[in-house]
């Protein structure tokens, strides 16, 4: 049985709706995201499971549970909040002890639980400390141990990265996933953060207007996305119109006007005339000189159009003879050198037959 | 930039001046041997000797404060349930109620307290009815601190007490109350001034029965003006002074613990 | 789950009652339905000897004026006297609002320019004498403009040697305009620092860098981003001045009545009732239409603004 269960929930504001008849389950001890673009319903889907707003209609099970009805401080679900929503006039002990106090733990228990957790975070001696007296990484371990320390079945972690730099949100994503990892408590993330996404969780359901679009591990999202929305949030794609000549079990023929066949693995539910866009990673491109001796069969001659360099990496976007734009990536592996080719080369751009995925509209 | 600045100063400078200086005549004058509010006869304190033998004075002192006590009271409970209902929940009549006794003329809210003590409850006027109508203005006040505060707060701080096992009750007693204290403090402070400082509307819900502070002020500048008025005016700024100060200080640890602000980091 | 829903409504609802209901219920009792209580009286006729006579004739009484009737709102309009006295309380009004403003502006401005660690003093030093009794301000200004003062004396040797005068500043409307300014002084001064003190310094460098001189940088920057205060301080000081009695009461001649003293007449001067009242209304009407006017003015100026 699913730890978490969310089933046909719906949630309408007026007439906009917000979260449109998605089913998710979660197993114990996940590390699992919802990510989508802003106002795509993954906060309200999180509300809802912590119990400060309610579906108008579908069910969301706790161990098999209905928690319809039952208040937010009633079930066994605790929040860590964009803004930390640390209690100002508390001291980050009693901040942690907050929640063993309302559950009734007697005050030895909740002393030596308040220091396992705070060590837990590596704040042992910040425990007297107000909230306004800390670092907003700091703040943020505070509302990670004040979260986890009544161990409850899950938490529920509202884009609690967002309000820190880059630098210091790459250091506690590390130990946001060691955190998991030790406590064993089962996380549900939300995120708009795609490369966050990626990194931290066991599986993502990608979220867009209300709609779950996709769920699964992190490289099928990004290897395998299952349409154009997913494609083209997660990470950089390039996509052709295409159009599906021949469909094997094992790969698809694909027609690109004026360009000529492609090849690409096969996918189920797709048939002959069906209409759409052949998508690539720019990393799964290859870019050569046109005079280079060609290997792989889906191959094509270009001129590069433009180039972006940011130092490891320089993507050159390639213009092809039917006026169709793909990015192709090439580290720059020779020390001090910007890049191999100048806008308005001519080059040929080739990828594996497995590599390109049909996508229909 | 500079000689702008030393425009700004000087217009500012004559702005103050006409603040103070008035009210520093009233001061300087209730120390002035003469019955006469014109030259400086050198310096007494008969006038606020006289002040304390004055009997009817001193009642009207007591029941000012017995007014304003009873009434910051009431204001103040009410006003802060209004301040956090009007923050919390999408309210349509309760804000007007709320806010319109404090932008209105004061002289509407006393002629028609007046009509509606006379005719529909048909009661005597007096200290009741007194208290009554300065509850009434004071609770928009009250409930315009409170909500202010409750602005400035991170809202998420009080679902994160009820997601952390708290009810609906322990979430106010544990966190919203002690968080929103000092602008309960503040209004209460400010209600209690209001009160003893109200002229307009004691004026037409007082009975005749007792004294009020400000209608015998009042009576004693429109009929014979002694410098026993110096005198009580500087004591009643005194005590306003002193208010202002508690409440200031009160304000001024709020912002120290940071609570004021918001908690994003 | 549906059932579980239901419960949670009924105690948000029980929530939202036990918190907005007794501030509700006191106002409804003490501020409403006074204020319906005016508008009925306002229809109703004077009793013989003040107050108001009977709404139902009195069994076997004569008949006579009892019930409603508009006679109190035709009497003020049937009295070119009463639209003057409006006139003038709307002239007061919107002098002691220009007067406030040209005072005020200088001193916020200043306020919101100076270090941050002074500007809560200089502004609690506004406020400071504020919170003073208002009576005591009032008389105050009784001091220093009665005739034997310092400052009349000096007043009126200057206008000596101009072979004018002598003249008396106490109860004259020049005292009452003393006396409104000073009273509503803070009112204006407030919100101009509120809106002044959020203005981006940035802007004037970037309009410095781009040319403007001192005087431009004000007019064409300044002044208009700071119009939203500007018509909230008018709106604070206009209106409290349209209603006010005790100014004029105190400091003003025989002659310088406004509505507040009038509808105070009314009330416990002449006792009548129903045409107090109904100059109230008429008073509440021209707040309404003031306040209505000043936001939507705000409003526009905001808009304005945003479209720069």
């Amino acid at each position: 049985m699913a730890l978490l269960e969310i089933r046909k929930v719906t949630r309408r504001f007026g007439s906009y709706t917000a979260v449109d008849n998605v089913s998710i389950s979660v197993e114990t001890g996940e590390f699992f995201t919802l990510l989508g673009p802003s106002g795509c319903g993954k906060t309200t889907l999180l509300r809802m499971i912590a119990g400060f707003d309610m579906p108008d209609s579908g069910q969301i099970l706790l161990d098999g549970e209905d928690m319809m009805g039952t208040p937010p401080e009633k079930r066994p679900v605790h929040t860590v909040f964009q803004t930390y929503a640390l209690f100002p006039h508390m001291t980050v002990s009693d901040n942690i002890s907050f929640p063993l106090k309302m559950a009734g733990n007697t005050p030895r228990d909740i002393q030596s639980r308040v220091m396992e957790a705070l060590d837990n975070v590596r704040l042992s001696n910040f425990g007297n400390r107000f909230p306004h007296e800390l670092s907003g990484g700091q703040k943020q371990r505070v509302a990670f141990a004040r979260g986890l320390v009544n161990r409850p079945r899950l938490l529920l972690l509202d884009e609690p990265l967002g309000a820190l730099d880059a630098k210091l949100r790459e250091e506690m994503q590390i130990e946001l996933i060691n955190l998991q990892k030790n406590v064993g408590v089962t996380f549900v993330f939300v995120t708009h953060a795609q490369n966050e996404a990626l990194a931290l969780s066991h599986r993502i359901a990608v979220m867009n207007q209300g709609n779950v679009e996709q769920v699964d591990e992190p490289s099928k999202i990004y290897g395998f996305p299952r349409n154009r929305f997913v494609a083209d949030f997660i990470g950089k794609i390039s996509m052709i119109n295409a159009l599906v000549v021949e469909t094997t079990p094992s790969h698809l023929k694909l027609d690109i006007a004026e360009l000529g066949e492609v090849t690409t693995i096969s996918k189920e539910g797709i048939k002959v005339g069906d209409k759409g866009v052949m998508a690539i990673r720019p990393e799964q491109v290859r870019i050569s000189h046109p005079s280079d001796e060609v290997v792989l069969k889906n191959h094509f001659l270009g001129t590069v159009h433009d180039l972006l360099y940011v130092g490891d990496v320089t993507t050159y976007i390639v213009e092809l003879a039917n006026g169709a734009h793909i990015k192709a990536l090439l580290p720059n592996s020779a020390p001090g050198r910007a890049k191999f080719f100048e806008v308005g080369d001519r080059v040929g751009v080739s990828w594996r037959q497995d590599a390109g995925i049909f996508l229909n509209d | 930039m500079k000689r702008s600045n030393k425009w700004l100063w000087s217009a500012a400078a004559v702005v103050y001046a006409f603040l103070y200086i008035p009210l520093a005549i009233v001061v300087v004058y209730s120390f002035n041997d003469s019955r006469l509010n014109a030259e400086w006869a050198g310096f007494t304190l008969s006038w606020y000797k006289a002040l304390f033998n004055n009997k009817e004075m001193l009642t009207a002192a007591r029941n000012s404060l017995i007014i304003a006590l009873s009434a910051s009271l009431g204001a103040t409970v009410l006003g802060t349930m209004a301040g956090l209902a009007i923050h919390r929940y999408k309210l349509k009549v309760l804000p007007v109620l709320v806010f319109t006794p404090v932008a209105m003329p004061e002289i509407l809210l006393g002629v028609s307290l007046l009509l509606f003590f006379l005719q529909v409850l048909n009661l005597t006027l007096g200290m009741i009815s007194i208290i009554i109508a300065h509850t009434t203005f004071c609770i928009g006040f009250v409930a315009i601190i409170v909500r202010a505060r409750l602005q400035g707060m991170d809202e998420s701080i009080f679902e994160a007490a009820r997601d952390l096992g708290a009810s609906r009750w322990q979430t106010f007693r544990l966190v919203t109350l002690p968080l929103i204290l000092p602008a309960v403090i503040a209004g209460a402070l400010m209600s209690f001034t209001l009160s003893i400082d109200d002229f307009v509307i004691t004026f037409f819900t007082k009975g005749v029965g007792e004294p009020i502070l400000p209608i015998q002020i009042y009576t004693m500048i429109k009929v014979a003006v002694t410098p026993e008025v110096n005198a009580i005016s500087t004591l009643l700024m005194l005590l306003t002074l002193i208010m202002i100060i508690i409440a200031s200080k009160l304000e001024g640890s709020a912002a120290s613990d940071g609570i004021s602000r918001k908690e994003t980091g | 789950m549906i059932k579980g829903n239901l419960k949670r409504d009924k105690e948000n609802r029980i929530a939202k009652f036990l918190v907005s209901g007794p501030p509700l219920l006191f106002l409804i009792v003490f501020f409403a339905a006074p204020s319906l209580i005016m508008i009925l009286t306002s229809f109703r006729f004077p009793g013989e000897f003040g107050g108001l006579a009977p709404l139902v004739s009195p069994a076997g009484a004569a008949p006579g004026e009892f019930g409603l009737t508009p006679e109190a709102y035709q009497f003020f309009f049937s009295n070119v006297l009463y639209a003057e006295i409006f006139l003038k309380s709307f002239g007061v009004a919107a002098a002691t609002t220009l007067i406030c403003l040209i005072m005020a502006y200088p001193l916020a401005l200043l306020i919101a320019r100076s270090e941050k660690r002074f500007r809560n003093l200089m502004v609690l030093l506004v406020v400071l004498p504020f919170a003073s009794n208002f009576l005591i301000r009032i008389y105050a200004w009784m001091i220093i403009l009665g005739p034997e003062s310092g400052f009349s004396h000096a007043v009126n040797a200057v206008l000596g040697a101009f072979g004018m005068g002598p003249v008396t500043l106490l109860f004259s409307p020049f005292a009452v305009m003393v006396g409104m300014v000073y009273v509503h002084l803070p009112f204006m001064v407030l919100p101009l620092y509120t809106n002044l003190e959020k203005h981006d310094s940035s802007l004037l460098d970037a309009a410095l860098d781009l040319g403007a001189s001192a005087w431009q940088r004000f007019w064409l920057i300044t002044w208009p981003l700071s119009l939203p205060g500007v018509f909230s301080g008018a709106a604070l000081v206009f209106i409290p001045v349209l209603g006010m009695f005790a100014v004029p009461d105190i400091l003003g001649g025989t002659g310088d009545i406004l509505i507040g003293n009038l509808i105070k007449d009314q009330f416990l001067g002449t006792r009548d009732w129903p045409f107090g009242s109904a100059l109230s209304i008429m008073l509440t009407l021209a707040v309404l239409s003031v306040a209505g006017l000043a936001t939507w003015f705000a409003r526009s100026a905001i808009g304005s603004v945003h479209k720069v």
